[in-house]
Formats: C-alpha cells, sequence, structure tokens
C-alpha cells in the first residue's frame, strides 16, 4: 500500500504541471502512457472485493439472510459469470435489471431492508469508505474476471432496453445541448488529455464496458457503473440521473450490447 | 394456441434480429423515451427537469444523429440560429485577451453541483488547441492556434466569429459547440474576452 501516495504524485505531476512543460505532444501521451502502466502495480480495490464478499455470505438486515439465495440471472447463488451478463430480464421484478438494481433487489426482499434506505447513498465521497453498494458491486464484478460480455438480448423488453439506450444515448438537452455521443460518439477524441471511447465501436465499447467499475486513484475511491453515468451527466449539465433508475439500465444495456465479446477486467484502475 | 404462439415467437426473433444491427431503426417510440428519462431524472439544484425538454434544435439534432439533415431541416436550423444572435450593443467586439484565456480554462457553471452565483466558464480548451503553451487540450473541435493570424481581424471575421459562438449552429447546423450566447453560458463581456484571445494580435493565440 505504501505505493498509492507516490501514484497520487505522479498523477498531481501530470494533472497540475502538464500546462507549464514544453514537451511535445508525443512525449506527454507516452508519459500518461506510463502513468497508466504504474497504475497496474496494486489495487486497492482488492479490499472492497474481500469486504463484499464478506457482506455476501453475511447474515444480515431485519432477516438475518445471506445474500448467497440471490439470484443475478444465473440461478440463486451463483455470482461467478453473472456480471459478464447483466443487464438482464428477471422473471420475477418483469423487468431488466443491472447489478446494481438487482443488488437493491435481494437486499431487500431476502435480507428486509427498506429499498429507500438502500438507494439513499449508493455511492462514498472522495476517500471515504466504500458504501455497502461499492462494497457489493466489487465482489461480484471481481467473480466474471476474464469471463466474456455477452449482455442478453432475448426478451422483448431486452430488446427494448437496449433500443431506448440507443436513443438515450443520441438524446440531446440541457443548457449545453450535450448528449453522450457529444463525446462518446467518434474515434480518437479527448477532452483536454483525457481520451474519450468511442461507445459506438466494438473495440473502443469493449475496452470501456470491461474497465468498469473501477478505482480511481484521484478520488481515492471504486467507482461503480451507476456513478460512471451519473457523473457523466452531471458534466453534461443535465438533472440528477437517479439511481439504478430505466434510463440508465437502458443506457448500460445499450452500452453492454456494443461491448459484446469483450473479456471483462474489472474493478480496474484508473488515473 | 400453437400458431398465435408461433407467430410471437416470430416477431421476438425478428425484432431481436434487427436490435442486433448496428443502426437499425428502434422500434420504441420518442415520447416512449421521453417518458422514461421523466422517470429517471431528478432536480438537483439549479439543474432543473425542465432541462429535458428539448427545444426544436436540440430534438432535430437527435432525430438525425445518425443520418444526414433533410435540407429544410438545415436550413431552419441555420435560419433560427442566426436570427438569435445579439450583436454587441455597443458595436465592440473585442474585450481583454487575458480574462478571455481564464474564460477558455475554466469548465465551471450549469453543472447541478454548481449555483446560481457560479461564473460560467467556456471551457474551451477541453475541445480546442487555443495557446500554444496550454498542451492540455482536447480535440472534438478544430484547433485554433493562430486563428486571428490566419483570419485576419476584419469586420466581417469579427461578426463571423461572434456567431460561432453566440449560436454556432447558425453556419455548421447540429454541430457539437454549446450555444455560449444564445443559450445564456457567458455574459457580453465574457463572450468579447473571449473573441480578443481569438482575433486579438497580442493574444497567446496568435503567437
Amino acid at each position: 500500500m505504501r505505493r498509492i501516495p507516490a501514484l497520487l504524485a505522479v498523477a498531481a505531476a501530470i494533472g497540475v504541471a502538464a500546462p507549464a512543460v514544453r514537451a511535445q505532444q508525443g512525449d506527454t501521451q507516452a508519459e500518461i502512457e506510463r502513468y497508466r502502466e504504474m497504475l497496474q502495480d496494486g489495487n486497492p480495490a482488492e479490499l472492497t472485493v474481500a469486504r463484499g464478499e464478506d457482506m455476501w455470505k453475511q447474515k444480515r438486515g431485519p432477516r438475518q439472510a445471506s445474500l448467497e439465495r440471490c439470484d443475478l440471472g444465473k440461478g440463486p447463488g451463483v455470482v461467478k459469470g453473472a456480471y459478464a451478463e447483466l443487464p438482464r430480464y428477471f422473471a420475477d421484478t418483469d423487468s431488466v435489471m443491472d447489478l446494481e438494481a438487482r443488488l437493491v433487489h435481494c437486499q431487500a426482499t431476502l435480507q428486509g431492508f427498506d429499498r429507500a434506505e438502500l438507494v439513499k447513498k449508493p455511492f462514498s465521497g472522495t476517500a471515504q469508505r466504500a458504501t455497502d453498494n461499492e462494497a457489493l458491486v466489487a465482489y461480484v464484478v471481481d467473480q466474471s474476471r476474464g469471463m466474456t460480455v455477452n449482455v442478453p438480448q432475448r426478451h422483448p423488453k431486452e430488446i427494448e432496453a437496449y433500443q431506448r439506450g440507443q436513443k438515450i444515448f443520441f438524446f440531446r438537452g440541457g443548457p449545453y445541448d450535450f448528449s453522450c455521443a457529444s463525446c462518446h460518439g467518434e474515434d480518437d477524441k479527448r477532452i483536454r488529455l483525457q481520451d474519450l471511447p468511442n461507445l459506438l465501436k466494438k473495440q473502443p465499447a469493449q475496452r470501456a464496458f470491461t474497465t468498469w467499475p473501477a478505482y480511481r486513484v484521484s478520488q481515492g475511491a471504486l467507482r461503480t457503473m451507476q456513478w460512471r453515468l451519473n457523473d457523466c451527466f452531471r458534466q453534461q449539465r443535465f438533472p440528477e440521473l437517479e439511481f439504478i433508475s430505466p434510463a440508465s439500465i437502458d443506457l448500460i444495456t445499450f452500452l453492454g450490447v456494443n461491448a459484446q465479446g469483450g473479456k471483462m477486467n474489472s474493478p480496474a484502475i484508473k488515473r | 394456441m400453437r400458431s398465435t404462439w408461433q407467430y410471437t415467437l416470430a416477431g421476438v426473433v425478428l425484432v431481436a434480429g434487427c436490435a442486433g444491427m448496428p443502426g437499425s431503426s428502434p422500434t420504441v417510440s420518442d415520447a416512449e423515451v421521453l417518458q422514461t428519462l421523466k422517470a429517471s431524472f431528478k432536480e438537483h439544484g439549479i439543474a432543473r427537469l425542465d432541462r429535458l425538454d428539448q427545444s426544436d434544435l436540440q430534438q432535430q439534432c437527435s432525430r438525425y444523429a445518425t443520418a444526414p439533415l433533410p435540407k429544410d431541416v438545415r436550413d431552419r436550423i441555420a435560419h433560427d440560429a442566426l436570427a438569435s444572435v445579439k450583436y454587441p450593443a455597443d458595436g465592440k467586439y473585442l474585450g481583454n485577451w487575458k480574462e478571455g484565456e481564464k474564460i477558455a480554462q475554466s469548465g465551471r457553471g450549469l453543472q447541478y453541483n454548481d449555483t446560481e452565483k457560479t461564473v460560467a466558464g467556456g471551457n474551451c480548451y477541453a475541445c480546442h488547441q487555443l495557446s500554444k503553451a496550454e498542451i492540455a487540450y482536447g480535440n472534438i473541435g478544430p484547433s485554433l492556434y493562430n486563428y486571428g493570424k490566419l483570419r485576419g481581424d476584419s469586420e466581417a471575421t469579427r461578426k463571423y466569429t461572434w456567431v460561432r459562438i453566440w449560436n454556432g449552429h447558425a453556419y455548421a447546423p447540429c454541430n457539437n459547440m454549446p450555444r455560449f450566447g444564445a443559450a445564456g453560458i457567458l455574459t457580453e463581456a465574457q463572450l468579447k474576452d473571449v473573441m480578443a484571445l481569438l482575433l486579438d494580435p497580442a493574444s497567446p493565440v496568435n503567437q
């Protein structure tokens, strides 16, 4: 764990000193790549994964039940490979759910937690302890590492979710007229020095989808896919995307289907 | 019974086949999508739900995001955009490029965690190269390095540039850039400072 402060220092150096450095663009790109490689050395998300695994197996909530009967789509209790096939249609709720929606459902129905409480504060603040949602997500996602993304498009509601997600991706609104596509619809684009994946194209979509959720070094926190979308819409100048809302699940379905065939490598570690 | 079931299955397979193909036309309606969006966002501070109510421009640019804009729509957007432009009341286009540089660097403003008092920036560097010294620039928009040096500083150039920043859809319907004047993101004084950053011969953009 000693290396983490050093990594932050590198992050700060790249972020703050960059304008003053009279380096060629190529050197800058090489430095960013070098920084990314260094990050791969150790991922604090492992701690969150371990906590999530404990939580999954513990008897918790008013009903003192574990989540070991929770059906993430591959049958009650099957965690291995489940994330690579989410979002998907669940007959018991007659709806398409992503992992975070399903975790809320399982904690409410199996453990007796109050749903309103579960969705109240799903994301931690900068450098805060991971929330229960984040810990559970980390564990389940880690159990799909190396698995092939295979978001189902069989049930009519799965197909509708994809189609709504596609339209939402191109929906321009707010004072800046931005849509998801404003930043993520073309190849080789950047905001400042941040690369923007073209989420309409297989390879960059796979690279993005398979590396979320991720531990964000600059925020000292594990960030889930729901957080990723929430923060994109903040920068899009939209109102706030509600946690596990239908639009969020539609978009994740759209992104997941575009990333079909990619190999999960999450929780990843990012700047 | 059997035939109904078969028809249903065939329908599902057909739709599934279409959805799997990129570029196929979705069967969900725009109204349904809007309803989903309205049910999925909540007001937060200055960011109200009416931000989801699309203007004609936003609606058309969303609808034709992956298809060519029909000529009548393109002409209407350009016409309406040009009509929206307010030129400087005192006829002066150029402010202070040093202030313009600060505005170009700032990405603040109009996010749900900003307040009404937050002074919005233009965040030009997010998408454009401007001065040579700032190497942390994005590339969604074209490089504007040497903008004034290449184009000169005539009245026509000043007017054209003002329109591009105020409401760029006048000349490039459905382009990606925010309407910094028409949408009230920057004040007239700020717009003049950004103009100076682009056109003042002393600006680092033109060195």
